[in-house]
Parts: C-alpha cells; structure tokens; sequence
C-alpha cells in the first residue's frame, strides 16, 4: 500500500449548513487527509468569522478583519449577506490560486437565519440548506427528501449529524468526529459527538479487534522469571 | 449676528482668536441666500422639496433640477452653489456604487451620510481647497427604515425628523415644527411641504419659482422618486388655496 505522506493536505470532508426557524445550523466532519494517511483526526472545519457566521482559513482571516472594520464603521453586527460577499470578493479575485468551496451561515436582525453556498469559482448563491465537500456527493439525495422550512433547532441538529454520519459512513475522505455550530438571536452554541457515538448505517461493522481497544486495554502481565 | 473676522477670514486654515474659522461660516452664507430646501420624515417614508427660484423667463420648466437620486434607494436635494452640489451629488453616487460593489448590499443611509460629511469636511481642512458653498439633505429608505440627514458646509451631519436650509430656513422649521410627522402618511406629507414653501415663499424679494418634490415611500417602492405628476398639481393647489385663506384672514 503506497502510502503517499507527501501528498498536500486535502479537505476531503463533508461540510453542511441548514437553516432552521430562527437561525442555522452548520455542520462539519473533522478528517484531514494527506494521502490514504489520516494527517488530522479531529481538525474543525468551522471558523468563526464574527461572533455570528462560520467558513475556511486564510480566506476566514481577512474576511474577519474586514468585518471587524466594517463593524466599527456601522457601529452595530454586519449582516450574513455582506459577510458571504466580502468572503465572495476574495474567492472571486483570487479564483486562480484559492480551491476552496466554503458554506457562510449566520443570523443578523434583520433578515434571521441565513446561509449562502459560495462554490470554487466564487459566486455566491442563498439557499436554504447547502451542502459540500465530498462527502456532500452522497447526500443531495438524502437532504432532497428530508429537508423541511421551518424546522425547530433540535430538527435541524439532528439532521445535521444524521447527514455528516452517512457521509463518515460512504466516504473515505469523511470521518472522525461531527462538529456543529448553532446560530441564532441568542448567539453562538458549539456541538461535539464523538465518532463512536454516531449511529452506524447499512453495511457499517461494528469495530473488531481495533487497534485502539488493543492498545486502551489493560497489558499483559509480565512473565513470572 | 455677524461680525466681520477682519485678518482671520482670509483662509480657511485659520482659526480666529475666538475660536471661529470664518470662511467656513461665509461658505454657510452662500447656502443661506439659495431658495430655501425643506426635508421631512413623515411614518412611512421622506418628503423633500425645493424652492426652485427662476433665474429667466426663458428657462425650461422642469430644467436645472435640484433634486438628485443618489442610488434607487436615496436622493439628495442642494441648496447653494449649484456647481458644488453637482459635485457632492457626484461623489455622493461614487460612494453608494463603490459600498455596493465590495458590500454586496445597498449602502445604509447612515453610512452614506458619514462618507459624504466625511467629503465634505474634507475641504475644509487645506489651504488650497476652498470649502464647499453648499448644503445637502439627504433623505434615503433602508433596512432600518426611513432617515431624513442633513449635510452642512462645515462637514457637519446630523439625523432629523424635518430639516430646512435656505432663505426661509427659519420660517420653514417653525412650520414643520407644527405638523405631526410621526402620524403623517408621504401623501400628506406632500401637500404640507408644498404648503410650507408657498407660504415662506417671497414675492416681494424674489420673482417666480418652480416648486419641485421627490419622495422615497411604500408607494414609490421605497425608491427615490419624483412626486407624480397629479399628486403634485393637487398639492400645488391646496398650497395656493391655503395662502388665499390665509391672506383673506
């Protein structure tokens, strides 16, 4: 098996972000693959921008400082719309060197929860729920049919991790644990659940004779000389 | 009221001894002698209007507009110097494209108001730029709803629920103080404005003048607009008839 370790680090993931009845719900994978190899297990895919919207690194750095000033210049919060467009601004001028597909989702007073897909090429489209990654391949099906408007938070948290899990679950590139950010007028609430925890889907083994029960359990007695 | 600065007006970069820089006051004169612009904001929109003095009987009704919209959801009406208005309209217009094209979103009037003070001032603080001899109001309808602001030479800007610059400055905030804005819809409010310059209007001093409104409201769309044509006849001649039953008193 090639191992190839020199391979640069791929986002090979599984991105979500939903809207709820009274904000969003963004949701991530935490692998980070260089390779076959695992190079992060439990990396978190989702940065705060402000202290209300979500998305991925160099591009989230000036995308922060650029709001921040604007904050100050407003004098109040920036709406999620400007936030996806500064963060469009960058993807757009720099399609060239950036490959990232990002999901921008927050809530501000005026328009509630919103999301907006910002794709590689840098256009910047609202929807509803979006999805990304690719892990996201197996789940246009699944959200086409279980996708609901004005669904309460814990709906849409559980849909969230449901749809993260059988992404873990069909693709290699996904894994590790699920991460999830809560949006809404009460500010911003972050989720952990472990991969053990997840449910397991068709075909999924249970772990057997895994490494880490071999190496957590107790060791052997030393030989009596 | 006025005191010459004799020494200490010749610049605008220079303070008098008092504390006054004198060529931004005179800069105020100017705005003081062009016909008087009244603003106000009624609960569902702005009203602005404009008391167009006709300088010849030879010019183009409806010409030499003094009313401008800035972007589809603010307009700005000049008093002063023309020439300075058309260039702080101008930059006014720059400001809300460029906020629009980095921002994705149209610009807040708030911050409108701040960029084209900010401009303003500007020009108040070289040698070899003189201040602009021009007063603004800028009235605009955003997410947060209606705002009337008004932009003074010296690069002051502040927020209003009624607003006049011009001649009748004076005579028009006494009107405007009587009416009840907050309970007032933009159709009414269009017939007071015109009734407010009617009646500060004066025949003696100056010739005739061309009455000329815009309003922003749920009925334009919340977009800057001329006041439509009947609308503007009606509040013509309810403005005329209230003078007649004033002058008959």
């Amino acid at each position: 098996m090639d191992l190839n370790l020199d391979a640069p680090h791929s986002m090979g993931t599984t991105i979500i972000g939903v809207t709820y009845n009274g904000g969003v719900v963004l949701g991530a994978d935490s692998r980070t693959s260089t390779g076959m190899y695992v190079a992060n297990r439990a990396s978190d895919k989702i940065t705060q921008l402000t202290d209300n919207a979500a998305d991925s690194q160099v591009v989230s750095d000036y995308v922060r400082y650029f709001l921040h000033q604007h904050t100050i210049q407003l004098g109040q919060p920036a709406t999620v719309k400007v936030s996806a467009n500064l963060i469009r601004m960058l993807a757009y001028n720099n399609k060239n060197m950036l490959q990232t597909g990002l999901i921008v989702g927050g809530w501000d007073k005026y328009e509630g929860g919103k999301i907006y897909g910002i794709p590689l090429g840098g256009t910047v489209v609202e929807q509803p729920f979006a999805i990304g990654g690719s892990g996201s391949s197996y789940l246009y099906g699944f959200f086409d049919q279980a996708w609901k408007e004005n669904m309460t938070k814990e709906e849409a948290e559980q849909l969230v991790v449901k749809a993260v899990s059988l992404a873990i679950a069909r693709d290699g590139a996904s894994g590790g644990v699920v991460r999830t950010v809560i949006i809404n007028s009460e500010g911003v609430t972050r989720n952990f659940y472990p991969g053990d925890k997840l449910q397991l889907w068709h075909e999924e083994l249970e772990p057997q004779n895994s490494l880490l029960d071999i190496l957590n359990a107790a060791g052997p007695e030393p030989m009596a000389i | 009221m006025s005191s010459i600065g004799t020494g200490y007006d010749l610049s605008v970069t220079t303070f008098s001894p008092d504390g006054r820089v004198f060529q931004i006051e005179y800069a105020a004169k100017a705005v003081d002698n062009s016909g008087t612009v009244v603003g106000i904001k009624c609960k569902d929109g702005i009203v602005m209007g404009v008391e167009k003095l006709i300088a010849s009987k030879m010019m183009l009704p409806g010409s030499n507009r003094r009313i401008h919209s800035v972007h589809r959801h603010a307009g700005m009406a000049v008093a002063g110097l023309a020439a300075d208005g058309r260039q702080i309209v101008a930059r006014a217009k720059s400001e809300a494209r460029s906020y629009e094209s980095v921002y994705g979103d149209a610009v807040p009037v708030k911050e409108l108001s701040e960029r084209v003070a900010s401009y303003v001032h500007l020009c108040t603080l070289y040698w070899w730029l003189r201040p602009f001899g021009c007063g603004v109001i800028l009235g605009g309808y955003d997410k947060d709803g209606p705002q009337l602001y008004m932009i003074e030479p010296s690069g002051i800007s502040y927020r209003y629920y009624g607003a006049a610059i011009g001649k009748g400055k004076q005579a028009a905030k006494t009107e405007i103080e009587k009416l009840k804005l907050s309970e007032m819809t933009c159709k009414e409010g269009v017939i007071e404005v015109a009734k407010i310059i009617y009646k500060l209007h004066d025949e003696a001093k100056d010739k005739a003048f061309e009455l000329e409104m815009s309003w922003i409201c749920e009925e334009s769309k919340r977009e800057h607009q001329k006041v439509p044509d009947d609308l503007l006849e009606e509040a013509k001649t309810a403005a005329k008839t209230a003078l007649e039953e004033m002058d008959a008193d």
